[in-house]
């Protein structure tokens, strides 16, 4: 399902690297459609399974938090025997725990995920709230590291050994070291509250400061957005940038790149036109795993920057812990990863003829 | 009898001499990788800081009643990091602390690779339904976001280092299983398999003998590269408040700074000491994980 998963995809470009040519550069693809479906029928198949299992796995892995529910949604008050009993009827939880699950399997088959212990609201319209606030940051974040890292890996590996190189690569994995909650929280100082002479540009958190309306709400969101969208873009570049370079390296011995030059071409279009667009595919399958990781991982950039998106709500709600909201929230973003993965399958052998069948 | 003795002495010293070798030549590839020597050299240093913390900074270093200084001190002269908000020295305390991460860090790495390297190997030789079987749960752990699933976890059980570790080493095994069962499965492709198989060796035999000690050495450059996530994973978790609050770490440090108001006031000093180590120690990982790779596997192409 990741590279590992399928081994036909990574050893698919390596394989014959002598016979291709530009990808651009080729006739109509010889390709059956019905093996192409049949794959797809498999790959979904696969990751509807995947779903169901993520779905099971969510209600029973929180079932275990130890501490009773109840306790922490009256907030240690002292209440009477009934109100508890009320408490547990209200959300379910008196019923025995089959009773509990195939309730709450059926009524996720249809799109209800429970009742929030802390908001008193649908655990739906609560992640349906946030998640275009998520979107909006790991949207901007994704565009912006995944275009930085394939420009930097491209570089890097075009100019391999060089100074350039070595900088690049050693910057790409420091950065990919740092806590991202630690430069989160480094860039609000320096930038938000000021050190010494540096007064504060950017807000500490927060997507908006209220009361803004038209052009001026998109330019106080954005305003908001600069700081957390940094610290992402500043842990994740690196991957993308390191396989990116591997990746053309591989290719870089290639006899058609060799065929290239010969023909004369100048060495920035061999490396556009023939060298690039052979070594992107593999980088093609981690940047939609990244993707789904990065909506994963936004957990800790929301908390320190206080953005109103999914990440946040995790983290309030395991404090609680709010179980519908955090098996909710849970289930969204194993179902993230699992989307991406399965786009990547989908899509790779229709980038990579020499795939799949 | 002395001929006897010959042939089954003989071959141990001979085996012990090519590993001699072996081991020469991976030192001598292994000093050509400047920036490998470099993470070893941060790593031996950390490792001293970590062992000759009680000598050093000694344990009351992070007793709250009998502190040294006043709350939330600036970097002095007598203390060079300045001190915490119950006034204790944060230089002794981020020393102390490497000694919980760099730990945390090794246990838990040992055990996702321990679990990885069992799994990958078992699948990789029995095949048939286990192989199937135990490769779909492998797969489905493989989607799972691994922070999102560490957190769940740590959640769940008691706060203590042991769930820490537990909680890490868990979640990460999926990937160092499926390298080691491809590894396992190209060993077990060659004729001295067949070999053993003929001469009557049992599952135990080719799996003890012949299959692990191929795969070792993928797996320990899997078990360095895995312990700089472990570690990063450690202070992700301590700083969303999950790990044992009893205990200092550098990742407990960053947590106690956010809650000190250590941000909205600026105190820089106090954030940046913890975050540096961690960075300094992930990356040390990383760089002799990188350079161990590429010693071995001069095909992937990783550079110097």
């Amino acid at each position: 399902m990741t590279a590992e998963a399928t081994p036909a995809l990574v050893e698919g470009p390596a394989a014959d690297p002598g016979d291709t040519g530009s990808a651009a550069g080729r006739g109509p693809r010889a390709r059956t459609t019905t093996a192409y479906l049949r794959y797809v029928a498999g790959k979904l198949t696969g990751a509807a399974v995947s779903l169901l299992a993520v779905l099971v796995t969510s209600f029973f892995l929180f079932r275990l938090i130890p501490g009773d529910p109840v306790k922490f949604m009256t907030g240690g008050r002292p209440v009477s025997a009934q109100q508890i009993a009320a408490y547990r009827r209200e959300f379910g939880l008196d019923l025995p725990l089959w009773q509990q699950f195939t309730d709450y399997c059926g009524k996720a088959l249809t799109g209800d995920l429970g009742t929030s212990y802390q908001f008193r609201a649908p655990v739906l319209d609560k992640i349906t709230e946030a998640l275009p606030n998520t979107l909006l940051l790991t949207g901007t974040a994704f565009v912006l590291y995944t275009a930085l890292g394939v420009y930097l890996g491209t570089r890097s590996a075009w100019r391999h050994g060089r100074l350039g190189d070595r900088l690049n690569t050693g910057l790409a994995l420091t950065l990919y070291s740092i806590p991202s909650f630690w430069l989160g929280l480094l860039l609000i100082i320096v930038l938000s509250v000021g050190v010494g002479p540096v007064p504060g540009l950017f807000p500490t958190g927060g997507m908006e400061s209220g009361g803004k309306e038209g052009f001026a709400y998109v330019l106080d969101v954005a305003h908001h957005l600069v700081l957390p969208v940094v610290t992402l873009v500043a842990v994740e570049y690196g991957q993308t940038l390191l396989v990116t370079r591997s990746a053309l390296l591989d290719e870089m011995g290639s006899d058609y790149l060799t065929t290239a030059r010969a023909k004369g071409l100048r060495d920035d279009l061999v490396r556009r036109r023939h060298a690039v667009p052979n070594a992107l595919l593999p980088t093609v399958t981690l940047v939609f795993v990244n993707l789904g990781r990065t909506v994963a991982g936004v957990i800790l950039v929301e908390t320190v920057f206080s953005w109103p998106g999914l990440g946040g709500l995790f983290y309030q709600a395991l404090s609680v812990p709010d179980l519908p909201l955090v098996q909710g929230l849970f289930f969204v973003f194993a179902a993230a990863v699992i989307v991406m993965n399965t786009l990547a399958d989908l899509l790779y052998p229709l980038l990579d003829p020499r795939v799949g069948r | 009898m002395t001929a006897e003795t010959a042939t089954t002495a003989a071959p141990r010293a001979l085996a012990r001499q090519r590993r001699r070798a072996a081991t020469a030549r991976f030192w001598r590839e292994y000093r050509t990788h400047r920036a490998g020597l470099f993470g070893l050299a941060a790593l031996v240093l950390f490792a001293l800081v970590a062992l000759t913390a009680p000598l050093t900074v000694g344990s009351d270093v992070q007793s709250v009643t009998d502190a040294p200084g006043k709350p939330l001190e600036s970097p002095s002269l007598h203390f060079p990091l300045g001190t915490d908000q119950f006034g204790r020295n944060l230089l002794g305390l981020v020393v102390w602390g490497s000694r919980v991460s760099l730990l945390v860090g090794l246990l838990a790495a040992v055990l996702s690779v321990a679990i990885g390297a069992l799994i990958g190997v078992t699948a990789g030789h029995f095949r048939g339904w286990y192989a199937t079987v135990i490769m779909r749960i492998t797969d489905w752990f493989l989607v799972m976001p691994t922070l999102v699933l560490a957190i769940a976890l740590a959640t769940v059980m008691s706060r203590s280092l042991g769930t820490i570790i537990l909680a890490i080493g868990v979640t990460t095994w999926p990937t160092t299983a499926r390298l080691v069962r491809a590894q396992t499965l190209a060993v077990e492709s060659r004729p001295y398999i067949e070999r053993a198989k003929a001469l009557g060796g049992g599952h135990w035999h080719i799996m003890s003998r012949h299959v692990v000690p191929n795969v070792m050495p993928l797996v320990l450059a899997q078990t360095t590269l895995i312990i700089s996530t472990a570690i990063l994973a450690e202070a992700t978790l301590a700083f969303l408040g999950l790990g044992d609050p009893t205990i200092v770490s550098w990742g407990g440090l960053l947590q106690d700074a956010r809650e000190a108001g250590a941000v909205s006031s600026g105190d820089w000093w106090y954030l940046v000491p913890p975050g540096i180590a961690i960075a300094i120690v992930a990356l040390a990982f990383t760089l002799c994980g990188r350079a161990v790779e590429s010693v071995l596997n001069p095909r992937l192409g990783v550079s110097r």
